[in-house]
């Protein structure tokens, strides 16, 4: 065990570059796949087929393929086309592409999941759709949307070890080569799965946040948003404690049918 | 199919006789002020339903129209197809003498485009039963928002009058709030301040003290009776509250199936209905 | 030349062979899942505190690491332990693929337990039902009515990710498609065919799960 760790400290700075192509993998990923989630999910929303159905096959299809089979297309496929990514490169698009397309469907289902009454006080006060759908939609269906934005988000994060299939030097990899060293099989990859772990819990914890902060915007109650949510809450219970004392607040709110 | 004998494309006469209940409204084609609104055939269906047939009547400018009926005669989706959040199954509205969603091009109905219809609707306001104002937003932005980036006022302009317009519903002091920080009654006259900031010459009132809790009603009403007094915005009611539809409007119309059962002045409707049915209906709800 | 029906003809009974492993796999992964997720879920009602709180670290670690990682490092333990070093790679890769999508599959029957109305539970108290019976035809006829459709997604995915087989060399649908490039280059018919192959498979059968959901969710 002490000689496993001396030779873990030896191979720390190899590790640290794995680890810094996963979260390059893994960042990249939610970006690109942010952005396509966006995009076609806001597509199946649109009012025309001529955008919705077009959108909605994309997202099947990326849906319906697996990813490996997506990444070696991209890392195949593709150069044989005139078109040839690094390696780096050719993981972030995939995992942008597959995650994005579940995304997509998150993305769509918030959207339609937002009171109806929105969007009827939006087309009532005249808003273009643009305007409806930026200012007034999107913001509500976003804090909508993080929960299962957070689980998509961890599941790209556990694709990232794909990398492994496009002789990228990932943790996953990493983690062969440490075992190989040290020859003890269940101690390497214990850090290795506390390292995923870690992450996975850090992408968890940004994601409460960014909910409670969502909530907190819609006025309702951040608390119930991880533990992030309390604390974010905490703060804002005190600012809005004294608000309510406030002189004109002799009404009880009502719970039922008001601004949700 | 009217075959007009001269082409008069402005104004044609309306396809179906008018029903004899309809007789204050009967539009006057040709001459006056166009009426605030007009609806001609209009027909709306919800699937296999239903909901509206035949329906034609005007309002007149700066006039205070109450709809009265059973739940399910169509009073609400007539609202709502004035604001255009239903669309119309046949026939034509028109708000100040412009078609609203659909005209007539040599003798065919055809959709206007969205740009057009916006250019109608931004002279509506509605306020809903269950206020809908904008959880994203403060109250002020909740007002500031349509006459900012529909008329393409400047934010101070429509800031300054926002205010004003806080001011006149008693919520002056709540203007940075949070709309779910406020009572429903409050929330409900800040979405009728943020109707009233896009300077509606039509307003839609959708039961808007339903959600209410009994002790909030009357400020809503107050605030409401305050902008009839003071404006000449024309309105169209649907209320179960009859004292506030006595007090303000000068006419009410009795729905029932989809149809107008009968027309006249409060005073009319409310003491000496014709219809048996409306006798009925008022003394369910007058109970 | 982009497309060569000749190299897609010459492809297609190899993928499909390999494709009968990714099919073994997802079918013995389904059964071993389903039956471990619900175990797991029992268990993580009626187990003493600690050792529930021990297992439900262990669900955690294998919820939020890679499937890919964990098939090598068991792998790996199977191949240098003398007993279990004859077994096959397919046998583990669905062994492991099985547990973990089990422990997703406990979240769903957790839930369903869950929504099980707390007038049931009130129900077999009164009724003084023995505890495994009352589960048995009270409760989980009512939970696995809201879990089935969960369980039919996790399925899918599961299918979706037996490529993965691949790290520990079991000759899959996606291997199948790779050593074939590798063989004649003729890549594009390979994994155009081989994700053709997925969602012919997958399409259909997410269509009848949501379709599942529907008629459940309408009762």
């Amino acid at each position: 065990m002490a000689e496993d760790l001396v030779r873990l400290v030896d191979f720390l700075p190899q590790l640290g570059d794995g680890l810094l192509v996963t979260v390059q993998l893994a960042l990249g990923g939610a970006l690109g796949s942010f952005a396509i989630a966006l995009l076609l999910g806001l597509a199946m929303v649109a009012p025309t087929r001529w955008l919705a159905v077009p959108a909605r096959i994309v997202v099947e299809f990326f849906r319906g393929t697996s990813l490996l089979v997506q990444l070696f297309w991209l890392f195949y496929v593709l150069p044989l086309l005139g078109a040839e990514l690094d390696p780096l490169m050719c993981g972030i698009l995939a995992l942008a592409l597959n995650y994005g397309a579940y995304s997509a469907e998150v993305v769509r289902s918030s959207v339609m999941h937002v009171e109806p009454g929105q969007w009827e006080a939006a087309l009532a006060l005249s808003l273009t759709p643009a305007r409806r759908m930026f200012r007034v939609i999107l913001p509500q269906a976003w804090a909508l949307m993080i929960p299962s934005l957070a689980t998509l988000q961890i599941q790209l994060l556990k694709g990232t070890a794909v990398a492994s299939f496009l002789t990228l030097q990932d943790l996953n990899e990493r983690i062969d080569i440490l075992r190989q060293d040290t020859g003890d099989t269940l101690f390497s990859y214990s850090v290795g799965f506390l390292l995923y772990f870690v992450l996975a819990w850090l992408i968890q914890v940004t994601m409460d946040l960014l909910e409670a902060l969502a909530k907190r915007r819609l006025g309702r109650d951040p608390s119930d948003a991880g533990f992030v949510g309390r604390l974010v809450a905490g703060a804002g219970t005190s600012a809005g404690a004294g608000e309510a004392d406030a002189p004109g607040t002799a009404e009880p709110a009502v719970a039922k049918g008001g601004a949700r | 199919m009217p075959e007009p004998a001269v082409p008069e494309p402005a104004v044609p006469e309306p396809a179906v006789p008018e029903p004899s209940v309809a007789e204050p409204s009967r539009p006057e084609p040709s001459t006056g002020a166009a009426p605030a609104l007009e609806f001609r055939d209009v027909e709306k269906r919800f699937g296999r339903n239903t909901v509206l047939s035949g329906l034609n009547f005007t309002v007149r400018p700066g006039e205070r129209v109450t709809l009265i009926g059973p739940s399910g005669s169509g009073k609400t989706t007539i609202l709502r197809l004035i604001m255009t959040l239903e669309t119309l199954s046949e026939g034509y509205i028109y708000v100040g003498g412009q078609p609203l969603t659909h005209e007539e091009r040599n003798g065919k109905r055809v959709a206007l485009p969205g740009r057009r219809v916006r250019e109608t609707t931004k002279r509506i306001g509605m306020v809903f039963q269950h206020f809908n104002l904008f959880p994203n937003m403060t109250v002020l932005d909740n007002l500031v928002e349509a006459p900012v980036h529909v008329l393409g006022m400047s934010r101070e302009a429509a800031a300054e009058k926002a205010r004003g317009l806080l001011d006149r519903v008693g919520l002056a002091e709540k203007a940075d709030a949070h709309p779910t920080r406020l009572s429903g009654g409050q929330q409900q006259r800040v979405a009728i301040a943020r109707a009233l900031a896009m300077d509606p010459e039509i307003l839609l009132l959708d039961e808007v003290t339903s959600a209410l809790d009994p002790e909030l009603v009357g400020d809503v009403l107050q605030v409401l009776r305050d902008i009839a007094a003071e404006t000449d915005i024309t309105m169209l009611i649907v209320t179960h509250e009859m004292q506030f539809a006595r007090d303000v409007s000068q006419r009410v119309m009795m729905f029932d199936q989809g149809a107008i059962l009968e027309d006249g002045t409060p005073e009319e409707i409310f003491t000496r209905p014709r219809e048996a049915r409306t006798q009925r209906f008022l003394s369910a709800v007058l109970e | 030349m982009l497309w060569s029906w000749d190299f897609a003809a010459e492809a297609l009974p190899l993928l499909l062979r390999g494709f009968g492993n990714t099919l073994i796999a997802t079918a013995g992964g389904t059964a071993l899942a389903v039956v471990l997720g619900l175990l797991l879920a029992v268990l993580l009602r009626v187990l003493p505190r600690w050792i529930r709180w021990l297992l439900r670290l262990l669900v955690a670690v294998v919820r939020n690491t890679p499937l890919i990682m964990q098939l090598v490092f068991v792998w790996t333990l199977f191949s240098t332990s003398e007993a279990l070093i004859g077994v096959p790679a397919l046998v583990v890769g669905t062994l492991v693929i099985g547990v973990h999508y089990a422990t997703y599959m406990s979240e769903s029957y957790r839930a369903g337990i869950d929504a099980v109305p707390p007038g049931q539970w009130e129900a077999i108290s009164a009724l003084s039902l023995p505890p495994v019976r009352a589960f048995r035809s009270v409760v989980l006829p009512q939970a696995l009515r809201a879990t089935v459709p969960s369980l039919g997604n996790y399925a899918i995915a599961m299918f979706k990710d037996t490529p993965f087989l691949i790290a520990i060399g079991v000759g899959e649908l996606v291997w199948s498609a790779q050593s074939f490039g590798g063989r004649s280059f003729a890549y594009t018919e390979a994994f155009t065919l081989a994700g053709l192959i997925f969602l012919a498979a997958s399409y259909p059968t997410s269509l009848a799960v949501r379709r599942l959901e529907k008629s459940l969710a309408s009762y």
